[in-house]
């Protein structure tokens, strides 16, 4: 099973971005994706910024793959989508069937904002050139089980398998929206924030992450816990999405689980102290999604 | 291509007054979680169905079945039964969202018209025209997301008809990717027809206010003062930094009724009225006035107001009382 790193979905500077890449070239992660999934106004990395960190990537033996918006509005998204699928070095992930349609015939994946909930639709997606696919955030094991029987040959599988979990785009910007911003004036306040702004119940319950136009779980979707089950269901990859903090050491935990170096539990309580935010498993389990399962006792 | 009046049925009563007031198309769903408005009580079985494409088809409307959730591996079948039952009931079109439905329907009914469903997320042409070449789609409805600048850009890119809500409840969030309401409830528009389902709903009058729960999560608190109105998961009062206010959005609905010449004028085939869930009185009262404002704009649109009278009419039925051009209108991002 390898280890990918899923795009940063935060807006962080540019110095942020490059040594933190700098650094996953020493990390034991087999594939890194790259690019601007959230935001068109998201403009500290330049596309010629993002394939030099690809080249860099790629020299140090890692799979580089280049992520597409997921919600494209504008003729100037189109524009960005056509220059990323016509890169010419690097495989894409397809977030929008806008993005599917242009990369035809070329070896894409299919992201995780693809509604890619049976085992037919990944059949069509395979024939317009997937080669991997990123199960949606919402389906569970159960789900999962039943896809791989119908799974094309050769197709690979990836799970958001760590980090606050992607719920929801809109046009409206929330990070603007809460400091009386217009989405065009932004100030990008999103700079400030680079894990997302914690929104709570009005009796101070965490609940979910306001990332401009992306609304996230408050909770961190951990499935390190899963990793030997994964495996034995035929789960290729597993997805670790960046935290501005310790991302490395979440690697490492996920990397010992995958190697049998350590147990379940040890691997978890090894991450533990990694995790900004209560932990949450419910959509592998069929359930409410900021559910939690109690400990499965030895 | 006129611009087309299309009403939500959530029952024969309301198709028949959407039929009575001036609908072009009537949009139904069956009695399943084949809809994303799965709800207990509503919806449609081979029967009343079946009455209900007679009274709309025998007074010139079009019947539009929407099958736009997207089926799991091992209950595939039950949505292929459901575009199987709805070629033989004869619907004018179907709606859907899934593309393995899409390929069904294309090859198996060659002559059965497809409209790309909102909940299938596609907010430029790049997306629309992938749709039209592999299953032949001939008309997408639009995701309230996009500004009338970008609704245009569209309409001028694709052969694909445009359809745009007009009125009605509003997603805030891009329909077919949001599963807020999953995460909440295990449940979602995509994988059960529903949003912020009514049986995780529980509201309690406590010392601090009348309290909105969803699967146990506060949504919001009301003081005696205020009109609590269904608890949404994204109309809630959510603290964002010690601020507490409606952190995504307010309870208020979609109404773009001053848009009709804008919309004729930008080529758009046909106007959504949302709200399956609603009233036979409330289908009968928007479809009314939507008839009555397409009408006056075709047949002068230089002239055309939304009339105070229109507008009062439709704010008696909003959500909230409130209304909102939403994303059409670009400060509203």
């Amino acid at each position: 099973m390898k280890i990918s790193l899923g795009p940063i979905l935060y807006y962080w500077t540019k110095n942020s971005v490059q040594d933190f890449y700098d650094n996953v070239a020493d990390w034991p992660v087999d594939i890194v994706y790259l690019g601007e999934v959230v935001c068109s106004r998201r403009h500290e990395m330049r596309l010629d910024d993002w394939l030099n960190v690809a080249s860099k990537l790629a020299v140090a033996g890692k799979e580089v793959v280049l992520s597409t918006q997921a919600l494209l509005e504008s003729e100037s998204d189109l524009k960005t989508l056509r220059r990323l699928v016509g890169n010419g070095i690097f495989g894409i992930e397809a977030n929008d069937m806008g993005a599917v349609h242009l990369a035809k015939g070329q070896n894409f994946v299919v992201g995780p904002h693809i509604n890619t909930y049976n085992g037919d639709t990944l059949e069509i997606l395979a024939e317009q050139g997937a080669k991997r696919w990123v199960m949606p955030m919402e389906l569970s094991r159960h789900v999962l089980y039943e896809l791989m029987v119908k799974k094309p040959s050769g197709m690979e599988t990836e799970v958001f398998a760590y980090g606050r979990l992607p719920l929801a785009f809109s046009s409206r910007c929330f990070t603007a929206r809460r400091y009386n911003l217009p989405k065009d004036d932004c100030h990008f306040m999103c700079l400030q924030h680079p894990c997302g702004m914690t929104l709570k119940t009005r009796e101070n319950q965490s609940f979910l992450a306001l990332n401009g136009t992306q609304t996230q779980s408050a909770s961190i979707y951990n499935l390190i816990g899963e990793v030997s089950d994964m495996q034995q269901i035929g789960v290729d990859i597993v997805r670790i999405s960046p935290q501005p903090e310790h991302t490395a050491e979440v690697v490492a935990a996920f990397s010992t689980a995958i190697e049998h170096v350590a147990s379940a539990s040890e691997a978890k309580a090894k991450l533990a102290p990694y995790l900004f935010d209560e932990p949450c498993d419910g959509y592998w389990h069929g359930r409410s999604g900021i559910e939690q399962s109690m400990e499965t006792l030895p | 291509m006129s611009l087309e009046l299309v009403c939500p049925a959530g029952n024969l009563p309301a198709l028949k007054a959407a039929v009575d007031n001036g609908a072009d198309c009537v949009y139904f769903g069956f009695r399943n979680n084949t809809n994303a408005r799965a709800f207990s009580g509503l919806n449609f079985d081979a029967e009343t169905a079946k009455q209900g494409i007679s009274y709309a088809t025998e007074r010139g409307r079009k019947v539009l079945l929407a099958l736009n959730t997207f089926p799991q591996t091992a209950e595939w079948h039950t949505w292929r039964q459901a575009i199987d039952d709805a070629a033989e009931l004869g619907v004018s079109a179907l709606i859907l969202a899934d593309v393995s439905l899409m390929r069904y329907a294309s090859r198996t009914y060659p002559n059965l018209r497809l409209h790309l469903s909102v909940q299938g997320s596609a907010t430029n042409y790049e997306a629309i025209n992938f749709y039209h070449e592999h299953f032949g789609i001939q008309r997408a409805v639009l995701p309230r997301v996009l500004s009338l600048a970008q609704v245009e850009n569209v309409v001028k890119n694709t052969p694909v008809e445009i359809e745009l809500f007009g009125f009605g409840g509003l997603c805030v969030m891009v329909e077919g990717r949001c599963i807020l309401s999953s995460y909440a409830t295990g449940e979602s528009p995509n994988t059960a027809g529903v949003c912020s389902p009514a049986k995780a709903v529980r509201w309690q009058q406590t010392s601090a206010g009348l309290e909105s729960r969803l699967n146990g999560i506060l949504l919001d608190r009301y003081s005696s003062d205020e009109n609590a109105g269904y608890p949404t998961l994204c109309k809630g009062r959510f603290e964002v930094e010690d601020e507490t206010y409606y952190a995504l959005e307010e309870p208020t609905s979609l109404n773009t009724l001053e848009l009709i010449p804008e919309m004729l004028r930008m080529g758009i085939s046909a106007i959504k009225i949302e709200g399956r869930q609603r009233s036979p009185v409330y289908v009968e009262q928007v479809t009314r006035v939507w008839r009555a404002a397409i009408d006056a704009a075709k047949k002068d649109a230089a002239h055309y107001v939304a009339t105070p009278d229109w507008m009062a009419q439709l704010g008696k039925v909003s959500e909230g009382q409130q209304h909102t051009l939403g994303a059409y209108y670009r400060p509203w991002k």
